[in-house]
């Protein structure tokens, strides 16, 4: 496919691999924001091409693995419900509550339906006029213009039978909680594509001022990656801290005003709790006071929960990149794809879990 | 979770700007897809689609970057070989 085989050539992979080599001198932790990226960079063995002292550590980009226990636990109790069809993207149904997934709750008589868009759930919701269609909301600013369009089209079309269980997180907030913590061991970015597709890059460049950290703007195909790393490394090399944009195809600096324009229509800035990490002031979107009627929370009068995660889980730390899946103790062993103790083991997108699919099995207690 | 897919607009069948759409084809396989976001892109133009929403249009011209840099590169280590 176009836009696809051609950055996915090995020769050229080759080549920007022989560039970083030729220009590192120092050892440098890189960290690839997007879960997306963290999937090809392991896939594709693209850690494998760099030279020794090159890291990539694998960051918190991955919305289904960082979305709260207690908002799955709230997914399961209104899913529950009669009269409810509850709509969902696939990757949200294995995702482990306190007392089970999604796909249990739809064994035991739920109707719950995976969706590919958000749109899909109005379909849904003119088709079934007597009950209350649900879609979990999940994502990151790639997400949020989506959810904030199929909101905004239930609004004017006075759909009532719809809602939404929202769980959009935001990426900058993240990337300075981890910049910010003691243990911080990133020296440079590659800020993930498609959330800049929308948002632009702007919102990058008072970090890299604050923490003098190189942030690159990079897409998701091989090359992209390599590209994003070279430019990378060199920024370090350099001793320059600049926000770089690789993903010039999809990405020009003030991003899509459209989109960005009808996230600001529909959702408000609001703190979230992150799985693995814990509550990060302003990292969330909630919906505007203008579209509470579409909460699902307040529709279904669902109350705070609160739950503990495993204490054996280290995700917290492999999502701020001190460790790599291969340290926990529990990896491959008590903690699988199957029965994943926490959040980088519930999506395909999660570090443990792509390690675990990719990496050599003498890994896997 | 964030990822999106290129595809070729094939027409656009609904040009209100708040419902805009149009059938885009994957390498073959053609969707109807929300091009409210991407309100200059028209037949024959590359999109990328993300939950079924074009969030940018392709860049043509930016999309051979990153292999022009690898050509100049190469130039550059031909002008040092012929220099040395």
């Amino acid at each position: 496919m176009k836009y696809i085989d051609e950055y996915r050539d090995a020769e050229s992979a080759k080549r920007y691999s022989d560039l970083i080599h030729s220009i590192t001198t120092s050892p440098w932790a890189i960290m690839e924001v997007c879960g997306g990226q963290t999937h090809a960079i392991v896939k594709y063995g693209i850690d494998e091409l760099l030279p020794k002292g090159v890291t990539l550590l694998h960051g918190p980009g991955c919305p289904v693995c960082v979305t709260p226990v207690e908002l799955i636990d709230k997914a399961l109790e209104i899913a529950s419900r009669p009269g409810v069809i509850f709509c969902s993207f696939g990757d949200m149904l294995r995702v482990p509550g306190t007392k089970g997934d999604l796909f249990s709750v739809k064994a035991k008589g739920a109707d719950i339906r995976i969706v590919y868009s958000p749109l899909d759930t109005l379909k849904i919701a003119r088709e079934n006029p007597s009950k209350e269609v649900v879609f979990f909301a999940v994502g990151f600013e790639t997400t949020a213009p989506a959810t904030a369009m199929t909101v905004n089209q239930a609004s004017k079309m006075d759909i009532k039978n719809f809602s939404i269980l929202v769980s959009h997180v935001l990426v900058p907030p993240a990337l300075e909680a981890i910049l910010s913590s003691h243990n911080n061991n990133v020296k440079g970015f590659l800020a993930a594509g498609h959330v800049c597709t929308i948002m632009g890059y702007t919102e990058y460049e008072p970090i890299v001022e604050k923490y003098h950290v190189p942030i690159v703007v990079t897409g998701f195909e091989p090359l992209d990656i390599l590209q994003g790393i070279y430019m990378c490394v060199k920024q370090l090399e350099e001793a320059r801290a600049e926000v770089e944009n690789q993903y010039t195809r999809s990405v020009i600096r003030v991003g899509n005003q459209a989109a960005q324009d009808i996230i600001r229509e529909v959702f408000e800035i609001i703190p979230r709790k992150w799985r693995g990490i814990g509550e990060i002031s302003a990292s969330g979107l909630g919906l505007r006071n203008e579209y509470a009627s579409f909460d699902a929370e307040r529709q279904f009068g669902i109350t705070e929960y609160s739950c503990e995660e495993s204490s054996e889980c280290i995700s917290g730390l492999v999502l701020k990149g001190v460790k790599k899946p291969h340290e926990c103790e529990a990896f491959g062993g008590r903690c699988t794809p199957e029965h994943p103790l926490g959040a980088t083991m519930v999506s395909s997108e999660g570090a443990c879990a792509a390690y675990y699919r990719y990496r050599n099995t003498s890994l896997k207690k | 979770m964030c990822l999106a897919v290129p595809g070729k607009i094939l027409s656009i069948t609904d040009d209100n700007p708040l419902t805009r759409r149009g059938r885009v084809s994957f390498g073959g396989i053609v969707r109807e897809v929300n091009l409210a976001f991407v309100s200059e892109a028209e037949t024959d133009d590359f999109v990328m689609v993300h939950v079924g929403f074009a969030i940018s249009q392709i860049d043509e011209s930016e999309a051979n970057k990153v292999f022009e840099y690898l050509k100049k590169m190469d130039e550059l280590s031909e002008i040092e070989g012929a220099s040395s």
